[in-house]
């Protein structure tokens, strides 16, 4: 039989939700509302109707987000299988090496791959000095992926090596008794067992990836806009916040739908987890 | 590190204490507080051996002065919009002031509290954002012109069509705001920059497509050190932006276009929700001291509105042909004014259309690659969809065998 919950507990919680209110919930409401008002405050449908023009923007941004977050992906899935295996000493090494440029600004991280990528930049004077280059590689598509990866990858790595770290040794050592190829261990156990890390870590990388804005300026040169930047722009210098609204309203729902069919994956029975 | 904590600890030290504002006498302004929302780098700091204006205002009056930074006007306006803030100094451009006192954000000011307002030169008063000279005292004053670099640019441009120029590709910075960057093209053009027809603006957009493959970037204060290192040839920016630039790789030149260019003026304002309006009077006076002022020009590269400045021993740039041009130098010059409304939702609409637009050679070469992009999406969403179908069966057929059990 439940308890039902004493006023000391409702005391401890009712914090928590009013903080949810008053910073989660009523911000959700605000671009809702923005998202259709006009500048007057009267309902209007427009600002949605206008989304259209920016579908090839909103798909560019998708698109880019979903090739960061496979590479990613493939990066750091054998990087935490092999870490979690290795001993507990350097575990820890490795662990504060990948969190280490976290501790970092973002900004200045992305700001200096800029000077490292650039014509005249690192790279290219370095390849100068062997009558190499220079090679284009600022301002393209690939650097702003680069970016993305190189920003979100830590947030990868954590999940997949804490699922990875906590699996049962003996599920594998009885696969392996039972006859099954490397392969098959690696497909049969290992993978669906770490099914619930790789969902979150695609989650934490899609979602800030899709609506990174700062990336695509400095390493796009301000030619790749993502979605991030028009919703920036509409806020910052064009002071249309129902239109910037309604785009945040539509990326918000496109993350969700992918977040949603991500977990379906999750929700799987992880035993019968085949790809 | 240390500093910033400091700063912190001071700014929420003077937040949790309410300044009174009815402080009128100059000895009862001692010890108040006022809040200062500058540009960044807009003001003499101590750095390199310069005066700390800042500094040298509290050890004079004895008002400890709290400063913050912006980056554009348009940040500063949505911020004193919010109203969750007070200031009491801002120094907005020219056509944001024309808006905020439009929108009566601006008080007026007390003119007979400053009477150093006697050395701005004549020619920045009564302009057109504040004809009876109320609500705003000049700061600095500039205009916009082409920098570029003599190693890879041989001939001296003097058109802005130079940054068409398809021999320069992918050396030519563009501003990262819609108002200046269309301003280019609209000179080009032979349009006002302030046009409200709606004709104007869209050439002035396609105008802009055109430019846009063979571009670098569009960028702002990156185009600092990417003219500097020889990143990029060609891009335009403020005269007193071009003198530091300079100081730092003397292959720099600069020109005004003979189509025309952007003059601009900064003024020194207090917002209607200033909580120390005698003390912030108190500062523009002090901002306008003629030491001061010079200690200011000399540190900030840009055109003095002071004609204290002009004729005192200090000042460095007191020749500069860029800065002071001769009347047969001086460009065709315009003012921004604020634009209506209507106007600047084209502007936006048309910027992010040209922002979001793939034109000429970035077309060809990336429909190449957005073909795979495509693909890529729709492969991983057929096996996504798949790989959900194919579960569901599976789950249905065993929940079915198991009932069977």
């Amino acid at each position: 039989m439940e308890q039902k919950p004493s006023l000391l507990q409702k005391l401890a919680s009712a914090q928590y939700i009013l903080w949810s209110l008053i910073f989660i919930i009523a911000p959700l409401i605000l671009v809702v509302y923005y998202a259709f008002t006009d500048a007057q405050g009267q309902f209007t449908l427009a600002n949605i109707q206008q989304l259209s023009s920016y579908s090839g923007i909103f798909l560019r941004s998708i698109g880019y987000g979903l090739v960061a977050t496979v590479i990613c992906l493939l990066l750091s899935y054998p990087f935490a299988y092999i870490l979690s295996q290795s001993g507990a000493k350097r575990q820890s090494t490795m662990i504060l090496l990948v969190m280490l440029p976290m501790w970092m600004n973002f900004l200045l991280r992305t700001y200096s791959w800029m000077t490292i990528l650039e014509d005249t930049g690192l790279i290219n004077t370095f390849l100068g000095f062997f009558g190499v280059g220079p090679l284009h590689m600022i301002n393209t598509g690939g650097a702003v992926i680069l970016g993305m990866v190189y920003n979100f990858i830590p947030y990868m790595i954590l999940p997949l090596y804490s699922v990875m770290s906590k699996l049962d040794k003996s599920l594998i050592e009885a696969a392996q008794d039972l006859g099954a190829s490397r392969l098959a261990v690696v497909r049969k156990v290992i993978f669906p067992l770490s099914v619930p890390g790789v969902v979150s870590g695609i989650t934490m990388v899609f979602v800030p990836c899709v609506s990174t804005f700062y990336i695509s300026q400095k390493l796009g040169g301000g030619t790749f806009s993502l979605i991030g930047d028009i919703i920036e722009m509409q806020f910052q210098t064009a002071y249309n916040y129902n239109l910037g609204a309604a785009l945040s309203l539509v990326l918000m729902v496109l993350i969700l739908i992918c977040m949603a069919v991500m977990n379906r994956f999750a929700d799987q029975d992880s035993g019968a987890m085949v790809i | 590190m240390k500093k910033l904590v400091a700063f912190l600890f001071a700014f929420l030290l003077a937040a949790s204490m309410a300044v009174p504002a009815f402080a009128a006498d100059a000895s009862d302004l001692e010890g108040t507080t006022i809040n200062v929302y500058n540009w960044g780098e807009y003001i003499s700091d101590g750095s390199e051996g310069s005066l700390d204006v800042n500094a040298e205002f509290t050890k004079r009056t004895g008002i400890k002065v709290n400063y913050n930074n912006y980056d554009t006007n348009e940040n500063m306006y949505a911020k004193l919009k919010s109203e969750g803030v007070s200031y009491d100094i801002v120094i907005p451009s020219d056509y944001m002031i024309q808006r905020m006192i439009e929108e009566d954000m601006l008080q007026k000011i007390d003119f007979s509290n400053i009477p150093n307002y006697k050395y701005i030169d004549e020619k920045y008063k009564g302009l057109y954002f504040d004809p009876n000279d109320e609500y705003s005292v000049p700061y600095n004053v500039g205009m916009v012109g082409l920098i570029y670099n003599t190693k890879m640019v041989t001939q001296a441009p003097t058109s802005w069509s130079v940054m068409w120029d398809e021999q320069y590709q992918g050396k030519i910075l563009m501003f990262d705001n819609p108002r200046d960057a269309f301003g280019i093209a609209q000179k080009l053009l032979g349009q006002s920059f302030n046009t409200t027809a709606e004709a104007d603006w869209k050439a002035a957009a396609d105008k802009l497509k055109e430019q846009k493959p063979i571009l670098q970037g569009y960028v702002m204060d990156d185009i600092f050190r990417k003219m500097e290192n020889g990143e990029a040839a060609i891009a335009p920016y403020y005269a007193g932006d071009f003198i530091t630039m300079h100081d730092n790789n003397p292959d720099l030149a600069f020109v005004y276009p003979q189509e025309g260019v952007n003059i601009f003026v900064d003024s020194i304002c207090i917002p209607k929700n200033a909580q120390n309006k005698a003390a912030a009077e108190a500062y523009i006076n002090f901002l306008l001291e003629p030491d001061i002022a010079v200690a200011n020009a000399n540190y900030l590269g840009y055109a003095s509105p002071n004609t204290a400045v002009l004729s005192h021993a200090d000042y460095e740039l007191k020749d500069n042909e860029y800065l002071y041009p001769t009347a047969a130098q001086t460009p065709e010059t315009e003012y921004f004014y604020n634009l209506p409304q209507e106007t600047l939702n084209l502007m936006t609409n048309l910027w992010s259309e040209l922002k979001a637009s793939q034109s000429g050679d970035a077309e060809a070469e990336q429909a190449a690659g957005s073909i795979w992009l495509y693909v890529g999406i729709g492969v991983v969403v057929v096996a996504i969809a798949g790989v959900i179908i194919y579960k569901t069966v599976q789950k249905k057929k065993r929940d079915f065998a198991d009932a069977e059990d």
